[in-house]
């Protein structure tokens, strides 16, 4: 029998990997794999709860509506790192100081 | 031990250890391929809570689209990108590795820690649902209520969710677009 706290379990790790990549990686596109690792997670978590929830069925909807954000999220961020890049000539987030031109 | 919780503890597994191989890999377009595998198996995973329509959206969305567009820009953009990627020599972003693996698992020890004193009560609604047998079972019609509740009860979010996704939509073409050269 698979309980809720095996889901819980499973979606702490993924979260924290998640968390450890956001941290101690050094590109761009990286720190972005992170931060989807963590909506899964989340999403996960939206999922397991769902399971007992048959009149409003609220999880699973609104782990779709995060499956939306994260993908716009993911389409806004490439665009900003490719034109960070372009400006820059890198995108290790450490060398990238100022706002303006 | 029953077929069932097997399956679950292998997508577990393979979930949690790919994820691990994308972060400790050097080689970024490897990483990125092997997310793919993640992925996958969070939609497995998904399927074990009888969630089927979120696991073929996760499938649809994230290994067809997002994934396919990260690696467009990871390929499309030019060589000193790549070779930039790959030479991870100089400083870190903030912290050193250590530093942030202890954080990472700080973290992990106090999710768990809330886990073991959660010690099971369930809150009300959920008590009431499962007296009442209000629990979605195996043979139920997901994607039927699904769409019946899209389009009543959830209908607000559903058309703010939309508008959102045009924005960001117009807002990432408009970001990536050429220069005019003047």
């Amino acid at each position: 029998m698979i309980t809720l706290t095996h889901f819980l379990v499973v979606s702490a790790c993924i979260f924290c990997i998640g968390l450890y990549t956001v941290i101690a990686k050094r590109n761009a596109i990286m720190i972005l794999i992170g931060i989807e690792l963590m909506i899964n997670a989340a999403i996960l978590n939206f999922v397991a709860f769902s399971k007992y929830d048959k009149i409003n069925y609220g999880g699973q909807v609104f782990a779709l509506f995060a499956i939306v954000l994260a993908a716009a999220s993911v389409a806004v961020g490439l665009a900003i790192i490719l034109n960070v890049y372009r400006h820059y000539k890198t995108i290790n987030p450490d060398n990238i100081t100022d706002l303006r031109d | 031990m029953n077929l069932e919780v097997f399956l679950f503890y292998a997508f577990a597994v393979l979930a949690i250890g790919s994820a691990l191989l994308v972060v400790s890999l050097k080689n970024t377009a490897r990483a990125l391929f092997l997310f793919f595998i993640t992925l996958f198996s969070m939609a497995g995973l998904f399927l074990f809570a009888l969630a089927d329509f979120v696991a073929i959206t996760q499938i649809m969305v994230y290994v067809g689209g997002v994934l396919i567009l990260m690696i467009f820009a990871f390929m499309l953009s030019n060589k000193e990108l790549l070779a930039d990627l790959q030479n991870i020599s100089g400083s870190f972003i903030s912290l050193p590795n250590w530093q942030s693996l202890l954080l990472a698992l700080g973290f992990f020890a106090v999710i768990l820690l809330g886990l073991k004193e959660w010690n099971n009560d369930m809150p009300d609604w959920m008590l009431s649902n499962i007296k009442s047998g209000d629990i979605i079972s195996p043979n139920d019609n997901n994607i039927h209520q699904l769409g019946i509740k899209f389009m009543t009860q959830y209908v607000l979010p559903f058309e703010v969710i939309s508008i959102f996704l045009l924005m960001a939509l117009i807002g990432a073409a408009h970001l990536s677009r050429k220069e005019d050269t003047q």
